[in-house]
């Protein structure tokens, strides 16, 4: 189980995290949501300890972040970060590879073979396995890094904005394997998805922030109200129901 | 990550036998009767020299290149030989001993080593905190670093006393011509234990390619091993800074082809194929200047002809990106 105690996030002498104090569930898809700066990704960083908060502490397992031995943390918990990049000549496959790092340390074992296989299969990437990253089109690069992820084969995985550049199928189709890791595997995952009718569909929980503040959390059914969402985007969101779903419309 | 080791074996193979030809081509040719004994002990010395920097070199600009996120920096071009130049004249100029012992010597080189870690690791660890992502900015830092340290070592060479000169001159223009054999034992050590430290980190640097976010993410302890490689790529330079002297493009040279003959992130094949590099440049640069040249032109002046058109060539394909 993670959950926060109190975190703010000082930039110079700008708050952009006032407070945040949560606990949050497992074994669920749990959606962050919130507009550009909302402090979305600042939240995602400071659990998976890429960033010190500036106050209060994170729980993980029942450990604080700063007492957990950073190699165990990261066969618990992995966080690919929004448009991840690098400028290393690698083929998909090394990088995926890089994903069973925590667990083997570079010597790469019969288990690590698989897990990799696996990876490349369920995003369905092998076909690019050999190719150089940097030669991938940016949603191709995208489900590349997702399969190193999903490789790393932790508890907690955290995707910040993971459906960038990807197609609707593919978008669809990671939505889809998120559920099916959760549902198979019993992991927990965290996503930041801006598009909420994705949330709506394939998100079991979310957290709502809105200038650094956590304003509101619950059950997806219990966020996708009119007045909730147009007060954490700012604009008019009507919300229909479809096929037992809430659909939201905000085109205007 | 085992599989790619298998394509680079024969081009190992082939660097590896160029430099046992050159080595030889460069230890045996041209041994005049009278002169043998007397030339190829200076020959034995000049090869077991270019081996200590080119491991020095290639490791610590491989490495440096990682943890700094870029492949056109090198800790020479950063200014950290100045550096090292630059406190080796300030230790004489305050402990002047006037001796030519070999115990004084040490000392002093072990008293530079140790001020020279610590600034250098300081100002490593300043500039990674503050400015990192901007290679611009850290290209024109270094190159004023470089600028600012040899003005003020030539400055205090100027005020210093005359005889104190001559000791600080025979250390600080070390050459491949000149290398300061007293030093050479303990330059070859500091050199090899560096070494056998960051080679122990190479996995967790093959990780670090990948930058700060994906290292921490896969467990990497990163802010502690870009401590330890800033240490060891500070001593790596003061080893080969005081034997053979400065040679600011050495390193940008030999990664650069490295690079492109292993394209890889494995620091356990690109660091051995580097060194072999630079060992193939360093010995064919010595035969030029040797055979040819007839000694007219340092060697330095050669490598740093041929790795400063490597780095301007870089600075501008940087540019067009
Ligand atoms: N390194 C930084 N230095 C200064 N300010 C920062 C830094 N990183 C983020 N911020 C500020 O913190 C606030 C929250 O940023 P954050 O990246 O968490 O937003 P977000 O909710 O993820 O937004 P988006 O949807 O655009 O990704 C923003 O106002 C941003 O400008
Ligand atoms: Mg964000």
């Amino acid at each position: 189980m993670i959950s926060t105690e109190n975190i703010s996030k000082k930039y110079r002498s700008e708050l952009v995290l006032k407070g945040v104090s949560t606990i949050l569930p497992t074994g669920k898809i749990i959606a962050f949501i919130g507009s550009n700066g909302a402090g979305k990704s600042t939240l995602l960083n400071i659990i998976s300890r890429l960033i010190p908060p500036s106050e209060g502490s994170v729980v993980i397992d029942g450990k604080k972040t700063s007492l957990w031995n950073t190699g165990d943390l990261a066969k618990t918990l992995t966080i690919l970060g929004q448009s991840p990049q690098s400028e290393t000549r690698i083929t998909v496959k090394d990088l995926v590879s890089f994903g069973r790092f925590p667990h083997s340390n570079g010597e790469t074992t019969p288990d690590d073979e698989r897990a990799v296989a696996e990876a490349l299969n369920i995003t369905g990437i092998e076909t690019l396995k050999d190719r150089y990253i940097d030669e991938l089109s940016g949603g191709q690069r995208q489900m590349a890094y997702i399969a190193m992820s999903v490789a790393q084969d932790t508890k907690y995985i955290l995707l910040d904005e993971p459906l960038n550049n990807l197609d609707m199928g593919r978008s669809v189709k990671i939505m889809k394997l998120m559920q099916k890791l959760v549902k198979e595997k019993s992991k927990t995952i965290f996503v930041v998805v801006h598009d909420i009718n994705f949330v709506s569909f394939y998100a079991d929980y979310v957290l709502a922030l809105k200038d650094g503040i956590l304003k509101y959390q619950g059950e997806t059914e219990s966020i996708m109200r009119p007045e909730i969402l147009s007060d954490i985007y700012d604009i008019d969101i009507t919300v229909e129901n479809y096929r037992g779903k809430k659909i939201c419309i905000y085109y205007k | 990550m085992r599989s790619l080791k298998q394509p680079f074996f024969k081009t190992f193979f082939i660097l590896t036998a160029l430099a046992l030809c050159l080595g030889s081509a460069y230890l045996f040719a041209g041994l005049a009767e009278g002169s043998w004994n007397y030339n190829i002990a200076r020959r034995i010395n000049i090869l077991a020299a270019i081996a200590v920097t080119a491991v020095s070199v290639g490791l610590s600009s491989v490495v440096f290149q990682t943890i700094t996120s870029n492949h056109i920096l090198t800790p020479s071009i950063m200014g950290l030989d100045n550096l090292y130049v630059f406190i080796q004249t300030v230790v004489i100029y305050f402990l002047g001993t006037g001796e030519m012992e070999m115990m004084t010597r040490q000392n002093d080189f072990l008293l530079t080593l140790a001020i020279m870690t610590a600034a250098s690791t300081s100002i490593f660890i300043f500039m990674f905190k503050t400015n990192c992502a901007n290679v611009y900015f850290a290209v024109l830092a270094g190159l004023v670093f470089g600028i600012a340290f040899g003005g003020l070592s030539s400055f205090m060479q100027v005020i210093i006393d005359p005889s104190e000169f001559s000791i600080l001159e025979g250390r600080m223009f070390a050459s491949f011509n000149k290398i300061n054999l007293p030093l050479m034992g303990i330059s070859s050590l500091i050199v090899a234990l560096s070494s056998v430290w960051i080679a122990l980190d190479f996995k967790n640097l093959d990780v670090m390619t990948l930058g700060r976010a994906h290292s921490v993410a896969l467990g990497v302890n990163y802010e502690k091993i870009v401590l330890k490689t800033f240490v060891a790529v500070s001593l790596l330079t003061s080893a080969s800074t005081v034997l053979v002297g400065p040679v600011t493009f050495l390193g940008i040279l030999i990664v650069s082809i490295a690079r492109f003959i292993f394209p890889t992130y494995r620091h356990d094949i690109l660091v051995p194929g580097t060194i072999l590099v630079g060992i193939c440049a360093l010995i064919s640069g010595m035969l030029v200047t040797e055979r040819y040249l007839q000694f007219t032109v340092p060697l330095s002046v050669i490598i740093n002809f041929a790795g400063g058109i490597c780095f301007i060539y870089l600075v501008l394909k940087l540019k067009r990106i």
